[in-house]
C-alpha cells in the first residue's frame, strides 16, 4: 500500500487554500512579535508618561489580529477534503 | 442597598440559571440540539477563562502594575488566532478519541496509562484549589463590600460562613447539572448554556461599568487618556521578562487549564466552532480588558487611599451612588466566579472519578466490570469529587487567610497547569515521546513548581520554614526555593516559571529519548501525531481477543444505560447485516466500543474494562507481531500467487511448445512412414514385376539372367535400406555397442577415402589434406567414425556440382576435442535447407540419386552423438562444409 504521491501542481483554488493555511500559521508569530514590541520601549527613558499610548498600541494590534483572524476563519473552516487534484 | 435584596437578587439570578440549564437539558433530551451547539454558544462558553480574577482582579492588577494585566489575555489571543497550529489538532483528536479531560488526553496518548492520568489529575487538583479558593474569596469580598455599605448597619455575619454558603450552592448546582447523565461523551448542554448566559452577563456588566467610568466620570475618551497619563498607574515600568513570561504562561494555561479544556475540547469541540472562536474569543477578551485601566485609574483617583483596588468594580459605582450599576457589576462578578467553579469542578470530578476512583474500584472488584453497577459508582464518585474539590477550595481559602492579592493566586495556578504543556505538545507532535518521559517531565515540573512557587505562596514560615528560604534546605544555598542554582534577583514568579518549564521539558525529552515505548503507546502515539492522516488509524489491539458480545452488552449497559447500549449494539448488528441486538465482536466493533466507553469513564478505565471481558489485560508485543505477521502473510501470499501465476504462464508456454513439437513429430512420423513405405515399395514393385515375368517362363536365357540380376540388385537395395533403418533405430535407442580402441586419425581418413572412392568412381577429386596435423591418436570406435567419414566423402562425391571438384579435409585439436572439417567447392547447401539435412529421408535433390534413402546424414548424426561428438554444417565456406567434432579420448561411460 504505497501512499499516492502528493501532486506537484495544485488547482488554483486548492493552492490559495494552502497559502491561507500558511497565513493562519504565520499569524500568531506576527502577533507574538507585535506584542513583544513594548519590551523595546521599556525603560522609562522618556520623561512623558506613555502608558495610554502603549495601551492604545496594544489594543490596536489586538483588534488587527482579531480582524485578520475573522477574515481567514471562513476559508479555514471549510472541509479540507477538496484540496487535492492536479492542475490541468 | 439592603443586603437582603442583594441576597434575593442573587438567588433569583441563580434560579434563572437553573431554569436556563433545565430548559436546555430538556431540549437536548428531546433531541432538538440545534443552536445549543452553535459557534456562538461555544465562544461564549469559552469565556470561563475570564473568572472573578478577571472581573475583580484585573482592575487591582492594573492599579498595581499598569498594563501588565493585559498579558493574561494576550496569550490566549495568540493561541486562538493561531488555532490552526495547535487547537485544531487538539479538537480533532479530542473528538476522535472521545477525550473526557486533559488527564484523559495525556493518559490516552501515552498508551492509556493510568499513572499519567493520576499525575495530571493530582497536578490539576493541586493547581485548581487556590483558584477555586480565589473565586470563593472574590464572591465573599463582594458580599463584604455591600455589607459594609449598608446604612442599616447590617453586618456580614461571618466571612467564612458566606464562603461556605457560596460553596454549597455551587456544589448543588454543579451536581444537579454536571452529573445528571453519563452520556457517551461528557457533554452538559444545560451547564454550557448557563455558562453562555453568564458570559453575556459579565461582559455586559463590565462594559456598563466601563462606559459609566469613561463617559460618566471621566467625560470622554480623550479626557480618559489624559487622566491615565496623570495617574500613578502611568509610572509602571514594563519588565521585559515578566511581560514575555506572562504572555507565555497565559497561552499555556488557556490550553491546559482543566476548565478550558472541558469547554474547548470535551463539551463541544468542533473545527467549525473553533474557526469562529478563533476571532470571536479574542474579541471577547479584548472587550473584557478594554475598560480595565480606566476603571483602575478612576478608582485610584476617586476612592480613598487604602481601599482594595480588587473591588473597584463594585466600590466605584457604589461611591458614585449608582446602586443598580453596582448590582449589575456584582452579578457580573458572581457570574464569573460561579461559572468558573462549576466547570472546573466538573472537569476535576471527571478526572478524579475516571483516573483515581474507577481504577481503584476496578482493582478492588475485578468482576464488577461486568456485573456491578458502574453507572452508579461513576456518578456517585463524581458527586463526591465535586464536593471534595469545593471543600478543598474552601479550606485553602480559610487557611490562606484570603488576604493575598487575587492576581498572584491566579498566576500560581496558571504556572502549575502550564506544566502539562510540554507533555501535551510533545505528545501531539513527537512520536518519540514516551510514557516514562511524560511522567518524568510532569513530576519534575510539579515538584519544581510546588517548591519554588506554590509552597512559598503560603508565606515564609508557613509551608517552608524561614531557614529554608534564606539558607536553602539543610543549608544548601543553591537549593533556596526562590534562588534555584544560585540565580538571584529574579522575579519569583518568573524564576519559578523558568526553572519549572526548563527542567520539565529537559526531563521529558531526555527520558523519552532513552526509554522505549510499549506497543499500545506506540499505536496511540501514531494515532495522535498523524491524526489528519486517514491511513494513520493503525491496527487496533483487539484483533486476537475473544469477546462474548453478550458480556460486552451487559457491561456497556452498566455504563451507558440500557437503551443507549442496546441502540449502539443494534446499530452495529444492522451494520453487520445481522438481526437482533448482538453483533459479532469484531475487532473494529470492540475498538469503537472502547472509544465510546472512554467518552464516559476515560480511556484508561475503558481499556481496562474491555480487557477484562476480552480476557487480556494488555496488548502484548506478540499480538502486534501477530497482526503484523498476518499482514506480512497476506502480502507474501499475494506475492506467491503472483509468482505462481508467472510459473503457470511459463508452464503453459512450455506445454504449448511441447504440443507444437509433438504435432510436428506426428507429422514427421507420418511423413516418415509414407516415405519408408515408398522407399520399400519401389524395389518391391520391380522385384514383383520381374519375378512374375520369370515365372511365366519361355524366356531367352540372357533375359532371365538380366532380370535375375535386377531382382538381385533391388533385393540388395532393400536389404541395405532395412540395414540402414535398423542401424538408425539401434543408434537412436542408444543401445549400440561401441568398440573403443586407439586409432590414428590419418589412417581412418585414408580408409574412408579409399572406401568412398567407389562412389561415382568416374569423378576425379582433388583431395587437400595436411597430413602432419592428422597424425594423432584418438580413442573412439574407429569403424563407426570411418562410416561417418565415408558418408561425408561420398556425399561430396555425389553432390559436388563443381567442374573441377575439390575436397579439403582439415583436422584441428583443441582442449581435448578433435574437429575434422570436410569442405568441397560445390555450390553448397541452400540456407533454408541447412536445418533439415540431418533429418531422416531428407534429400535435397533427386538428380544424382545413387540409391541412398536419405538416411546417411541422419545416421551420421546419431553415430556422432553416440561417440560423444557432433556433426554440423558449416555455412559460408565456399561449398558444402561439414564439421565433425569428437572427444580425443572417449570413456566407455560417457558413451
Amino acid at each position: 500500500m504505497r501512499r499516492p504521491r502528493a501532486p506537484l501542481f495544485l488547482k488554483r483554488g486548492s493552492y490559495r487554500k494552502r497559502r491561507l493555511r500558511d497565513a493562519a500559521r504565520m499569524l500568531p508569530v506576527l502577533g507574538v512579535l507585535l506584542f513583544l514590541v513594548p519590551i523595546l520601549w521599556s525603560p522609562g527613558d522618556t520623561t512623558r508618561p506613555d502608558t495610554a499610548r502603549d495601551g492604545i498600541y496594544l489594543f490596536a494590534v489586538w483588534i488587527g489580529l482579531v480582524l485578520v483572524a475573522a477574515l481567514m476563519a471562513p476559508g479555514l473552516a471549510g472541509e479540507s477534503a477538496d484540496d487535492e487534484g492536479e492542475e490541468r | 442597598m439592603p443586603f437582603n435584596i442583594l441576597v434575593l437578587s442573587c438567588l433569583a439570578y441563580v434560579a434563572c440559571l437553573f431554569l436556563v440549564a433545565f430548559l436546555a437539558e430538556r431540549r437536548a433530551a428531546m433531541g432538538r440540539i440545534g443552536w445549543l451547539r452553535s459557534p456562538m454558544i461555544y465562544t461564549l462558553s469559552l469565556s470561563i477563562y475570564c473568572t472573578a480574577w478577571t472581573f475583580y482582579g484585573a482592575v487591582g492588577y492594573a492599579a498595581r502594575s499598569g498594563l501588565e494585566f493585559v498579558t493574561i489575555y494576550l496569550g490566549p489571543t495568540l493561541v486562538f488566532v493561531g488555532w490552526w497550529l495547535l487547537l485544531r489538532k487538539l479538537v480533532v483528536i479530542g473528538r476522535q478519541q472521545r477525550v473526557t479531560s486533559i488527564a484523559d488526553l495525556i493518559s490516552s496518548r501515552f498508551g492509556k496509562s493510568n499513572l499519567l492520568g493520576v499525575v495530571v489529575t493530582l497536578l490539576a487538583v493541586v493547581a485548581a484549589t487556590p483558584y477555586i479558593a480565589l473565586q470563593l474569596q472574590s464572591v465573599t469580598l463582594s458580599f463584604g463590600v455591600f455589607a459594609s455599605e449598608t446604612p442599616e448597619g447590617w453586618a456580614l455575619p461571618d466571612r467564612d460562613s458566606t464562603a461556605i454558603w457560596v460553596a454549597a450552592g455551587l456544589a448543588l448546582f454543579t451536581i444537579l447539572f454536571g452529573t445528571r447523565n453519563l452520556d457517551a461523551k461528557e457533554q452538559h448542554h444545560g451547564v454550557v448554556l448557563a455558562i453562555a448566559v453568564e458570559a453575556v452577563v459579565k461582559l455586559v456588566a463590565l462594559l456598563a461599568v466601563g462606559v459609566f467610568v469613561v463617559w460618566g466620570l471621566a467625560g470622554g475618551p480623550a479626557e480618559m487618556i489624559e487622566r491615565i497619563d496623570a495617574s500613578p498607574i502611568a509610572d509602571w515600568e514594563l519588565q521585559p521578562g515578566r511581560w514575555a513570561g506572562l504572555i507565555f504562561v497565559s497561552a499555556a494555561a488557556v490550553i491546559c487549564l482543566p476548565r478550558m479544556f472541558q469547554v474547548m475540547i470535551v463539551e463541544d469541540g468542533e473545527e467549525r466552532h473553533m474557526a469562529r472562536a478563533s476571532w470571536a474569543f479574542p474579541l471577547y477578551l479584548l472587550l473584557m480588558s478594554l475598560f480595565i485601566v480606566p476603571i483602575a485609574v478612576m478608582g485610584l483617583e476617586r476612592m480613598p487611599a487604602g481601599s482594595n483596588p480588587d473591588m473597584f468594580m463594585l466600590t466605584l459605582p457604589l461611591s458614585e451612588g449608582q446602586g443598580a450599576l453596582a448590582m449589575l457589576a456584582f452579578l457580573g462578578g458572581f457570574s464569573s466566579a460561579t461559572s468558573m467553579v462549576i466547570v472546573e469542578s466538573i472537569a476535576l470530578a471527571t478526572m478524579v472519578s475516571n483516573h483515581v476512583v474507577m481504577p481503584i474500584w476496578l482493582k478492588l472488584r475485578p468482576k464488577a466490570a461486568i456485573s456491578g453497577d458502574v453507572r452508579r459508582i461513576v456518578i456517585l464518585s463524581r458527586r463526591l469529587a465535586i464536593v471534595a474539590v469545593l471543600t478543598l477550595g474552601y479550606l485553602y481559602y480559610r487557611f490562606s487567610g484570603g488576604s493575598a492579592a487575587l492576581a498572584a493566586i491566579g498566576l500560581i495556578a496558571f504556572v502549575g497547569m502550564a506544566q502539562v504543556l510540554p507533555v501535551l505538545v510533545g505528545g501531539l507532535y513527537w512520536r518519540g515521546a514516551t510514557k516514562v518521559g511524560a511522567v518524568a517531565g510532569l513530576l519534575t515540573g510539579f515538584v519544581v513548581w510546588a517548591y519554588t512557587l506554590y509552597l512559598p505562596s503560603f508565606g515564609p514560615g508557613a509551608a517552608l520554614s524561614v531557614a529554608v528560604f534564606e539558607q536553602g534546605p539543610g543549608g544548601i544555598g543553591w537549593l533556596r526555593p526562590q534562588a534555584l542554582f544560585g540565580v538571584e534577583g529574579m522575579d519569583p514568579l518568573l524564576h519559578a516559571l523558568f526553572w519549572s518549564m526548563v527542567l520539565n521539558t529537559v526531563a521529558f525529552c531526555a527520558v523519552s529519548l532513552f526509554t522505549f515505548p510499549g506497543p499500545v503507546e506506540r499505536m496511540q502515539g501514531a494515532a495522535f501525531v498523524n491524526v489528519f492522516d486517514a491511513e494513520a488509524a493503525g491496527p487496533q489491539g483487539w484483533a486476537r481477543g475473544r469477546a462474548e458480545p453478550e458480556a460486552l452488552l451487559v457491561m456497556t449497559q452498566r455504563i451507558l444505560g440500557k437503551e443507549a447500549a442496546l441502540a449502539v449494539f443494534a446499530a452495529e448488528a444492522r451494520g453487520q447485516g445481522k438481526e437482533g441486538y448482538l453483533p459479532d465482536a469484531t475487532p473494529d466493533f470492540v475498538a469503537g466500543l472502547e472509544r465510546r466507553l472512554a467518552g464516559s469513564v476515560g480511556a484508561a478505565t475503558a481499556h481496562a474494562m474491555i480487557s477484562q471481558i476480552v480476557g487480556r489485560a494488555t496488548v502484548s508485543v506478540e499480538d502486534l507481531m501477530a497482526v503484523a505477521n498476518e499482514t506480512a502473510q497476506i502480502m507474501e501470499y499475494s506475492a506467491e500467487l503472483e509468482s505462481q501465476r508467472e510459473e503457470l504462464t511459463r508452464t503453459a508456454r512450455q506445454l504449448r511448445e511441447a504440443n507444437e513439437k509433438l504435432t510436428q513429430l506426428s507429422v514427421q512420423k507420418d511423413a516418415f512412414l509414407s516415405q519408408i513405405s515408398h522407399e520399400l515399395r519401389t524395389p518391391m514393385t520391380s522385384i514383383r514385376a520381374f519375378s512374375e515375368i520369370l515365372t511365366e517362363g519361355d524366356l531367352p536365357p540372357e533375359m532371365v539372367a538380366n532380370y535375375g540380376r535386377i531382382i538381385h540388385e533391388e533385393a540388395i537395395r532393400l536389404t541395405r535400406l532395412l540395414d540402414d533403418l535398423l542401424d538408425l533405430s539401434v543408434l537412436e535407442n542408444g543401445s549400440v555397442q561401441l568398440n573403443l580402441s586407439l586409432a590414428n586419425l590419418q589412417q581412418l581418413i585414408d580408409r574412408a577415402l579409399a572406401s568412398a572412392s567407389h562412389t561415382r568412381p568416374e569423378r576425379v577429386f582433388e583431395i587437400h589434406r595436411d597430413l602432419p596435423s592428422e597424425n594423432l591418436f584418438v580413442r573412439t570406435d574407429a569403424d563407426r567414425l570411418v562410416q561417418v567419414f565415408i558418408n561425408l566423402i561420398s556425399n561430396a562425391r555425389k553432390y559436388c556440382d563443381s567442374g573441377a571438384p575439390e575436397l579439403k579435409i582439415t583436422v584441428r585439436q583443441r582442449s581435448g576435442r578433435v574437429s575434422v572439417d570436410f569442405v568441397d567447392n560445390g555450390s553448397g547447401i541452400p540456407k533454408q535447407s541447412q536445418g533439415i539435412i540431418f533429418e531422416k529421408f531428407a534429400r535435397l535433390t533427386d538428380q544424382t540419386r545413387a540409391g541412398g534413402a536419405g538416411l546417411g546424414l541422419a545416421i551420421c548424426r546419431e553415430v556422432m552423438a553416440n561417440l560423444g561428438g557432433t556433426i554440423s554444417y558449416l555455412p559460408g565456406q565456399g561449398g558444402a562444409a561439414f564439421r565433425v567434432t569428437l572427444p580425443l579420448r572417449l570413456d566407455q561411460k560417457a558413451a
